[in-house]
Formats: C-alpha cells, structure tokens, sequence
C-alpha cells in the first residue's frame, strides 16, 4: 500500500468553553482518531453535532478554531507531521495543499467582489499559477461543475447566482489551486434538497477528474454514502466504527451505525379520510406593501387526530400558510374553518378558545422559548391562562406534562439553556398540548435537530397523537419525515398546492413533473442511487 | 465568579457616596447653613476641608450636597427610566403608527439641546425639587425610550414573543413578562450611564443658578458660589468638583461591569 496523503495518528483536540454565568470548562473535543486518506480517495466524517467533525476537518489544516487547541497525536500530511510546522509553513499549506468548502457559501464569499477575484485569489496568492492562467482553470473548473454560463458567471457578484451555484462556485475555488486534499464542510445541508442532489453530482464529478482527495463533513449518512470510498462514524469525539462504505451502509457492526443506518424507517399507516377538523379554503395572501401572492388559491383540510403534512422547498410558501391559519397573516381571499366554525383571519378577533385549540411549534426551539422562564413557567403558562390552574394543582399538571414528553422530575425548575436540543423540542410539545388543543402545527420541527434526536420527536408526536387525538399540520421539506408521519400530504410549489391527497395517493405514481423531482431527489441509503436519479428524472431543480 | 479590581472600587465608592447622603443629617459635623468660621479659612483639623465664601464648613455641606444631589439625579433617571422604556417597549410592540408617533416626537425633543429645552422650562416653571425632577426626568426619558426600542426590537422578533401573541397574551404581560426580563441587562447598565448624565446636568443648572435653590445647596450650586475665590488662590469650588467626578467615575465602573457581565452573557467576553 502507497503511503497516505493524510494520517491522524491518535489525535487529540480540547478546548476551553465558557459557559455563561459559570466558570471557564475543560472539554476534550476528540479523543484519539486515527484514520488515513489516500490519494484520490474520498473519507466520509459522519456523526451528530458536537461529534467533533467539523473539529477534525479543520485539524487536517492544523487549524483551530477561537480557543481549540490540538494537543495530542500527529496530522501527517505528504509525509510531514503539520501539527509541528511553524506559521510560515502552515500559511504555505493552507489554501494550497489543503483547502475548505465551508457549509454556508452565501456568508463565506465577500459580497464586495466579483467571483472570479475570488476564486483564483488563493492560487494567485500561493504562486500556484498566474492570474490567466487561474482564470482559464476556473473556468475549466465552472464547466466541470455545470455551472451555468461558464465563461462569464465569475463577473457576477455573490448576490447574483443562487445558494447551490454559489455553493459550485465555492467548490471551484477550493479545486483551483490543485490541492492535495480537499475538505468539504456540510457543503450541501443548507441548500433545498432538489438543489442539493445537483450539487452532489457535481462535487463527486469534479472529485473523480480531478483526482483530489477529499474530507467530506456530513450529518446526514444517505449524502455521504454517494460521495465517499470509505466512512468514519464518530460520536462525542471518539470513532465508533470505519470502513468501506458498502460495509458502513450494508453491514454495520456498531449499534449506533445500525441505528444511524435505520433511521428513517418509522412505519406508520395512514388513516382513512374523515370530516376535517381545519379547513382551508382558496386562501390567497400576500405580504404587506407587495403585489405578489405568496400563497395562491391554497385549499387543504386536516381531520381530527390525522396529520397533513406540507412539504415544499423553501420560498414555496409553507410557512405562510401556517401564519395565514394562526392569524399573524390574515389572508386576502378564501375562508378558513376550524372545529365547525368559522375562523377570523385577523388574530385580534379569534377567541380565547380558537387561540387554545390552535397551537404551533417552531423549529428553533432555541429562540420559541424565553430564555428567563423555567420549564415549569413555559408549560404552566397556558394552564394559568386557558383554564386558571394555580398552586399544587398547576404543578401536579406540569408534571404530567413532563411525564408526557418522557422527561422526568426535576426538570419543571430548569432553563431552557439548560437543555439539550431534543429536550428544548420537547417542552415546546408540551406548551403546546398544555392547551388541549385540537390542531398543532409543527413548523419544521425537527430540521434542526440531529437524526436520531429527530426520530425520538417524531415518535413522541406520534404517540402523542394516538393518546390526545390531536391533529398536526406538519410543514417540512424532509420527505422522509412526511413518510413516517403524514396521513394526507399537500406538495406546495411557488405558493400553489401541486398535488394533495391521501399519503398512499400522493406517493403513487404518475407524478406530475415537480413531485417527481421532490420525490427522487431524497438522498436514499443506497450506493450508486445519486447516479440513477440524475439518469432518470424528468425535470431539473429550479437552482439551475 | 471573582470581581475585578475596578468593579470593587466602584461598588465601594458608589456604596459610600450612597450611605453619605442617606444618613447626612447623623454624619455632617455642623448645621447646612450655620457660618461657623471665617471666610474661606484653609484646612484645619476643625474644618478639614476649610469653610466656604460665607464660613460655612465646606464638609457639612458637601454632605448635605450629596443628599440633595443623589436623590434629584436618582429621582428623574428613576422617572425616565420607567417613562422612556415602557414607550420604548410599547412602540416596538405595536409598531405602525403609534411607533411612528413616539419615535417622531422623541426625534424632536432630542434635536435641541437639552440644556436650553431645559433653561427655557425652568425660567417659565416655577422653581422647586418636583418640577426640577419631573423636567430632567422628561427629557432624559428620549434617550431611554430610543436605547429600550431598540433592545425591545430585538426582542420582539424571536418566535417566544409570537408564541405569547398567539397564546392570546395581552400587551402588558408580553411588555414585563416577556420582553423586559430580557432588556433588563443593557437598560441597568445604562441606567447608571445616565445617572450620572443627571448628577452633571443638575450641577450644571445649579451652577446657572436654575438648579437646586438656597438654603438647600449641592454640589454645583457650590462650585458657584465658591467660585470667585479661586481667583484669590482658594480651592474650596474644587472640593464640590472632585466630589462630581468622584461620584461620576464610581458610578461608571461599576456600569462598565454590568455592561461586560451582559456581553458575556451573549457569548462575548468570558468569566
């Protein structure tokens, strides 16, 4: 065997974190990786937030980030050890040897410049190349990467191309000065995910001709099942298990990989239809001081206990539907009923009891709950105010509640800074089932949240669902949620309901064009399917 | 968590400035207004900081000064402070119009200069404590109401907010429940700012002659009427001064402190 391009020999990285109102923390972000990379191969870095892949990543560069400190281990890399190279060295390896795709393009490029000045500064800067000849390979680069208009998209300005171009674009710069090595950070988790498939397809080509060898950071194992040779499970900065990516997908040994592996497997049967509970008719609305309709003759019923689920990219007005329903946008045209009356689409004019049997859940859980407000505050709320619960009877309730959301004692008198992510998700639940309502809707609730996390919410609300006979209005872009939860599914499309019916319905084929694209582009556990989708769909995502 | 040296000094100092003019009547040696030596005597260990333009021991009166002092500035940044946040929270709640309004007017108030707005309400008004509060409070409140807009805009975009309106809460409950435990950092921190904002602008009006009235006296009523014989070599208007920045300094540190305890708090400075 050839020797490696990169070697993490036991790597250890710490930090110190600053937890607000409390004494400076020792934390040990990795502990004790080795794993190699070949050249021209491509190692996948897969695990939840705070698994330290970023972390590692950024080590192969022997960079940390404000207050990291790599303090174990070697990062060899070209057969040196870079963890003992001074500054100067480390300048000449960065942007030349080893370069970065940071996940978010729109907030890396510097909106003041023209692409091209961009993406050749580097290979410019390094003596790589000269500027016509960085400038030819751009191009070069923008072709292989199906950039639209290839030889004139580098005078354009960030704010001129879309997220996923800008996304290509980034790619081309990290490609341009012939790096070793290649990392790529999340490059596709903030785009739509018809937009990311097309930028996966073209990150793995521009990979396999230029021959570079790549660290692909991800979340999401169906992603980097396409992309990469060989997996790297981490979790809480230790490794769990690597291998061939067929024997990581296929024929994982760890528990945690299995789980990671089966993830998205929530059956749930759809129930049959019924008189609905909500009821939304021809709703048209559009944003103060505009003339264009954000939401277009929008007509969608929920039955009792049933989910709906509203699945779209973003822009295609999913969540203005939920704030044309909740009254925060009362709509221009069309009529919304709820429990057999009729809804005032103004907030100020609904009732104490359609406000309660209404309730919402947002997807940043973070900022849905006010930071100087205990649990128990956040949940007795809406007991106090919808039914006047006081005293030992309020706490009694709140208990249930918790008891509910499967968090036990003690936790009514924490702050919501003092709970993980899926907790914090959990007591916005029970705020909303404090009410009794009779409709929740779930505004993307479990976007943020890392899988497995996201799989126990979606159990609890089914759960939960089953026992209260609540119904959920689910807005999400995740068709794989909407396949584990979804009784009925509306599929929005630039404000316009495109297809709506029963789950078993709208999943069925013929498709129309757009639920198609939807449809093939969700990455699936499943090697070589990124090419057979790119083979067979019919039409192309609109960010190109 | 340790304080830092200077949030020790500051405590201290303000807690003595504050124990001062709380207990003046116990501490002060002499009577306010007795002329118990001669004119603009030297220090002495009778009179340790010497006696004023008409003998009164220079000591007493900065004692009583502090009270009077304190208390007007205490009085009118209490005032705008509970005036200038709850419109400055109310606009952001409301927005349209009614923000509209406020932030105009207060756009007019602070386009001219708040000593004159001042000079010309008091030569009109008649002159007395209450009226002196109620004018500094009053025009000290734009800046608040501007400062607590601004931290309650912040606040009143975040989901928690949008959660209270569509649980159906009134405005007062998402004003004090909601927004102002979140605003109640940045509005303490600035609360001392303009404290001390008050303490120079009521010596300044004292020491134009519009300010505190005799026999009551404080310290910028004593710069003035101390301040002829610095002509003649006599530091007794420098002693009301130095008191001015003293108590101006402490204040200070001490809202340096909570002012980097807040940022901490968002992530910013540590410890």
């Amino acid at each position: 065997m050839a020797d490696p391009l990169l070697s993490f020999k036991n790597l250890k990285i710490e930090a110190t974190a600053y937890p607000p109102g409390e004494a400076p923390r020792h934390v040990v972000l990795v502990d004790g990786v080795s794993v190699s990379v070949e050249k021209g191969r491509v190692l996948g870095l897969i695990g939840e937030s705070g698994a330290g892949k970023s972390t590692i990543g950024l080590s192969a560069m022997a960079f940390g980030r404000g207050g990291v400190r790599l303090t174990g281990g070697q990062i060899v890399l070209n057969g040196r050890d870079i963890r003992a190279a001074g500054q100067g060295d480390l300048r000449d390896l960065r942007g030349k040897e080893v370069t970065y795709v940071a996940q978010s393009a729109a907030a890396s490029f510097n909106p003041a410049k023209k692409l091209m000045e961009q993406v050749i500064e580097t290979s410019v800067a390094h003596g790589v190349m000269t500027k016509s000849e960085a400038e030819a390979r751009a191009v070069s680069l923008f072709r292989q990467l199906s950039l639209p208009n290839p030889e004139t998209i580098g005078n354009r300005y960030p704010h001129q191309v879309s997220g996923g171009q800008l996304q290509r674009v980034m790619t081309a710069m990290a490609l341009c000065p012939k790096p070793d090595l290649v990392i790529f950070d999340e490059p596709t988790t903030a785009l739509d995910v018809t937009t990311q498939i097309d930028v996966l397809a073209a990150i793995k080509r521009a990979i396999h001709e230029t021959g570079v060898a790549a660290l692909y950071i991800t979340h999401d194992l169906a992603v980097v099942a396409q992309v990469a040779d060989d997996i790297l499970v981490l979790r809480h900065g230790k490794m769990v298990e690597y291998g061939t990516t067929d024997h990581i997908i296929n024929t994982p040994k760890e528990a945690y990989t299995q789980a990671l592996v089966s993830v998205r497997s929530i059956d749930h049967d759809e129930k049959p239809h019924a008189a609905p509970v909500l009821s939304v008719q021809n709703v048209t609305a559009r944003y103060k001081g505009t003339n264009f309709d954000v939401l277009k003759n929008v007509t969608v019923d929920v039955a009792p206990g049933q989910t709906l689920a509203i699945v779209g990219e973003s822009g295609s007005g999913k969540s203005t539907l939920a704030r044309a329903i909740t009254g925060l946008l009362p709509p221009a045209q069309g009529r919304i009923s709820f429990a057999g009356r009729s809804l005032s689409t103004d907030l100020a004019g609904r009732t104490k009891d359609d406000l309660r049997e209404l309730q919402m859940i947002y997807q940043m859980a973070d900022v849905a709950m006010n930071p100087r407000q205990t649990v128990g505050t956040i949940i007795g709320r809406p007991l106090e105010f919808y039914f006047g619960l006081k005293g030992a009877e309020k706490e009694k309730r709140i208990q249930e509640l918790l008891d509910q959301i499967e968090m036990g004692k003690g936790f009514a008198d924490r702050y919501p800074a003092e709970l993980s992510g899926g907790q914090k998700q959990r007591v916005c639940i029970a705020r909303a089932l404090a009410a009794k309502p009779k409709l929740i809707i779930c505004d993307e609730v479990t976007s943020a949240l890392d899988p497995l996390v996201a799989d126990g919410i979606l159990k609890l609300l089914l759960d939960l669902q089953a026992r209260e006979n609540v119904a959920y209005l689910f807005i999400t872009h995740d068709l794989a949620t909407v396949r584990a939860i979804a009784d009925k599914i509306a599929v929005m499309f630039k404000g316009q309901v495109v297809r709506y019916g029963q789950k078993s319905d709208v999943l069925t084929p013929p498709f129309d064009d757009y639920t198609d694209l939807l449809l093939s582009s969700v990455p699936e556990m499943e090697l070589g399917w990124l090419e057979k989708v790119i083979q067979t769909r019919k039409m192309e995502s609109a960010g190109n | 968590m340790r304080l830092p040296l200077s949030a020790i000094v500051g405590l201290v100092l303000t807690g003595a400035f504050l124990f001062i003019g709380l207990f003046a009547q116990f501490i002060a040696p002499y009577p306010i207004d007795s002329a118990v030596g001669g004119v603009w005597e030297g220090p002495s260990a009778q009179y340790w900081l010497g006696t004023d333009t008409i003998g009164r021991d220079i000591v007493s009166r900065l004692i009583y000064g502090a009270q009077v002092t304190i208390f007007v500035a205490l009085a009118s940044s209490i005032l705008a402070f509970s005036l200038g946040s709850f419109l400055g929270f109310f606009a952001a709640v409301r927005g349209g119009w009614i923000d509209q309004t406020l932030s105009r007017v207060v756009d007019l108030v602070m386009a001219i200069p708040s000593l004159i707005v001042a000079l010309v309400m008091l030569s009109v008004l008649p002159l007395n404590l209450t009226v002196l509060i109620l004018v500094m409070g009053v025009l000290d409140s734009t800046r608040v109401f501007r400062l607590s807009r601004a931290v309650a805009m912040d606040i009143t975009v975040m989901d928690y907010v949008e959660a209270a309106k569509l649980r159906g809460e009134k405005q007062g409950w998402i004003i004090f429940r909601e927004i102002l435990p979140n605003a109640l950092s940045p509005l303490v921190a600035e609360f001392g700012l303009r404290f001390i904002f008050a303490v120079l602008f009521i010596s300044t009006l004292s020491f134009l002659g519009l300010g505190i009235q005799p026999p009551l006296t404080d310290w910028g009523g004593m710069v003035k009427e101390n301040k002829d014989g610095l002509i003649y070599g006599k530091a007794a208007a420098l002693m009301p001064a130095m008191a001015i920045a003293a108590l101006a300094i402490s204040v200070n540190l001490v809202a340096d402190w909570i002012l980097s305890r807040t940022s901490s708090l968002k992530g910013g400075r540590g410890g």
